[in-house]
């Protein structure tokens, strides 16, 4: 293959990449720019987010459509209420403490993988994609539902900045993320809004799940790569900046495919890490982070 | 001894909560005053079989056939009397297809369990990883793995693969077929890790010798969730792409195949490890159509199977399209797991020959199975006969070749046994026991 289609091909692998990602680590960010807590059981609430895909799309007949639409509007729903309940039981009697919560959402991510595995059971399963388009280009073919995948992340992306920016909402997860302690004293339920921002980064996983599985399959396992990605991201863009968040993810899934393409997945990976402990070294709050107060 | 800590195959499942009762009563009736441990049971006791299965990890969906089918067999083998007249039991613990795990799972059978011998997997990384701890347990070892490993005489005088043909023997009975029917420029894409380097190092010579060339070779990591950064390296002018994948992803795996390629693709000749367990008809496969496969056994029932093969259909609980009966969407691994049948009977034919009584008879049993020669086709040996050679610890059969023809596949090729025949690399029965 020619150089020109084989950087076309290794651009748009890299951009579905970059859209998933983008989406499952802005729920990381979220939690940790608004809550402090570093949720290690984040890629697990993304594992949720495709198994419930696959047991939803199965109980609705008819198109498969149909059945992955209900699943993109229930799964996240289900799973957001799984993680309020998380949070309510568990991070707030820790009192939000960094320390406690990590141990507390690494105890998370065990029982939720083995609760799949007792529930769902070790297959793979796939999920039939909505539609099944094939986009027939000179060089080579490529998946219609993988473009939709980044059309459709970046839609919900830009839904989230308009929410944080432009609404009472919005403000009042800013006020909390800015100063917890004035917040509180100006009357803001904080407890509230960490609940709800917890559930929110859990939904935003959830989603980004159900926008892969048609083109990846569901598997308890399967919540492990987003998550190490997802870290890398938020720590390269700056732990709760938005922004910052969206820029890694398309810089680490553009390099990822290009690299991966080109060289090696694993050099993509190594490099990846590389970077990581550069920006720790050399910029510690991240490329879009503003240093801690 | 206490049947508590054991449990029935032929029951679904065991979950946690009645393996941790088992354990505790077990535990229990041992420290009870009075319990003498196997008095004069020896005549009647079952025979214990150690079964590592993948429960969980990416080879689940063997692990969950083999046990089905390792069910079929037991009850059939002591339906018909035992072993030495003895019933035979199977105890299961999980590899979690992990090589650790699987070593520590061979000498929990051999100190906890107490099992006469073990038997089961098919990753090639766990029988690489478990084979030292059978060694040193001195400890049968029969695995249904396909791999050279064992053949290669690289792993120890307790490894046997009595029930299903590796793959150097499989690739070189089929090199000719496929330089002669498919084509001459073969670019090759397997698992990177020991399965797969078995293809990697044995199809080049194979189709050389034929006049045909592997012209590139792409390694893809079984935990791999994403193909289509993979496909360009695969160079324009290959006719043939010869492709093995393993692990939970393998559908993906074909699935972005048909979407770079469409219908203007090479020739594709796969290993059915790429769609194991795997509906052949799931939507975006069609293009499929026309290519082929190897199959160990064939999934889809076919026009001349013998009486003994659909007796072997039957007693394990697939239809004719190779899925569960009564559930369709549950497709099986029918390529591999026909090897758990063969195996259990010629472990059964092993103790017979060496008047096999306990524990303290392993030695015996070991010497028994290399004095094997060949394995007759028949109700025992459903998928075809099979030659063993002692030495190596590997049994020769024939393979199929089928071609996706309406969506089933329909074997057009057999090989034979004497084509896969190959000079041993080695000799296990110079080791000491």
């Amino acid at each position: 293959m020619h150089f020109g289609p084989h950087l076309l091909l290794a651009t748009l692998e890299g951009l579905v990449t970059s859209a998933v990602l983008a989406l499952t680590a802005l729920g990381l960010s979220l939690v940790f720019g608004v809550m402090r807590v570093v949720n290690v059981a984040h890629g697990e609430f993304f594992m949720l987010g495709a198994v419930l895909a696959w047991a939803i799309s199965t109980a609705v007949s008819g198109h498969p459509a149909l059945g992955f639409l209900a699943a993109l509007v229930i799964a996240p729903l289900i799973v957001g209420a799984i993680a309020l309940v998380a949070e309510r039981l568990v991070l707030r009697r820790l009192n939000y403490n960094p320390e406690a919560t990590i141990v507390a959402t690494i105890g998370m991510l065990y029982i939720i993988q083995q609760l799949a595995l007792t529930f769902y059971g070790p297959e793979a399963r796939p999920v039939e994609p909505p539609f099944s388009y094939r986009i027939l280009l000179p060089w080579f073919g490529y998946s219609g539902y993988k473009l939709s995948i980044i059309a459709a992340s970046a839609l919900l992306l830009t839904a989230t900045w308009l929410v944080l920016t432009r609404t009472r909402i919005g403000l009042i997860m800013r006020a909390t993320q800015y100063d917890a302690e004035t917040a509180q004293a100006f009357g803001i339920p904080v407890g509230r809004v960490y609940g709800g921002v917890f559930a929110l980064g859990a939904m935003l996983a959830a989603i980004a799940a159900v926008l892969i599985v048609p083109i990846s399959q569901a598997h308890y396992l399967m919540g492990q790569d987003p998550l190490l990605l997802s870290f890398i991201v938020v720590i390269i863009g700056g732990l709760g900046s938005l922004r910052g968040t969206v820029v890694a993810a398309v810089l680490i899934g553009l390099s990822d495919g290009i690299i991966s393409m080109f060289f090696s997945p694993t050099l993509a990976k190594i490099i990846a890490t590389l970077v990581v402990a550069m920006v720790l070294v050399f910029r510690p709050q991240g490329l879009f982070g503003t240093a801690s107060r | 001894m206490d049947k508590s800590k054991t449990f029935n195959l032929q029951k679904t499942g065991l979950t946690r909560r009645t393996a941790l009762k088992g354990l505790a009563a077990g535990a229990g009736l041992a420290m009870a005053p009075g319990f003498v441990r196997y008095s004069q049971a020896q005549s009647s006791a079952p025979i214990r079989i150690g079964f590592q299965s993948h429960r969980t990890g990416i080879g689940a969906a063997y692990g969950r056939w083999y046990e089905k089918t390792t069910a079929a067999a037991i009850k059939a083998i002591n339906d018909a009397g035992g072993i030495n007249g003895r019933p035979v039991e199977v105890i299961i613990e999980d590899d979690g297809t992990d090589p650790g795990r699987g070593a520590e799972v061979v000498g929990k059978f051999a100190t906890q369990h107490k099992t006469d011998i073990v038997f089961g997997t098919l990753f090639s990384h766990v029988v690489i990883g478990s084979a030292p701890a059978a060694g040193e347990a001195k400890m049968p070892y029969f695995v249904v793995s396909e791999g050279h490993h064992v053949a290669s005489t690289k792993l120890n005088r307790y490894v046997f693969q009595p029930g299903i043909t590796d793959v150097k023997s499989q690739i070189q009975s089929m090199a000719p077929w496929i330089a002669a029917n498919a084509g001459k420029k073969v670019t090759q894409i397997f698992p990177d890790f020991a399965f797969g380097y078995d293809h990697r190092d044995y199809l080049p010579p194979a189709l050389k010798a034929q006049g045909a060339d592997v012209i590139a070779q792409i390694a893809i990591p079984p935990t791999e969730s994403s193909f289509t950064k993979y496909f360009p390296q695969i160079p324009a002018e290959t006719e043939v792409i010869y492709h093995v994948m393993v692990g939970p992803a393998v559908l993906t795996f074909v699935k972005e195949l048909g979407e770079f390629y469409g219908s203007q693709r090479p020739q594709l000749f796969g290993f059915i490890d790429s769609l194991e367990a795997v509906d052949i008809n799931s939507p975006g496969l069609e293009f499929l159509d026309g290519s082929h496969f190897w199959e160990g056994s064939p999934r889809y029932a076919q026009a001349d199977d013998s009486a003994a093969q659909k007796a072997y259909r039957a007693a394990v609980g697939i239809d004719d399209n190779g899925a569960a009966v009564g559930d369709p969407k549950d497709v099986s691994t029918a390529a591999h797991m026909f090897g758990c049948w063969e195996t259990l009977y010629v472990v059964k034919k092993a103790m017979e020959d060496a008047g096999y009584k306990g524990p303290e008879d392993r030695a015996k049993l070991v010497e028994a199975t290399e004095a094997l020669k060949e394995f007759a086709e028949g109700p025992e040996h459903p998928q075809g006969p099979k030659t063993f050679n002692g030495k190596i610890h590997q049994c020769f059969g024939i393979q199929n070749i089928s071609k996706v023809e309406g969506g089933k596949l329909k074997v057009v090729h057999k090989t034979k046994i004497e084509d896969g025949l190959y000079e041993a690399e080695g000799d296990y029965t110079t080791q000491a026991l």
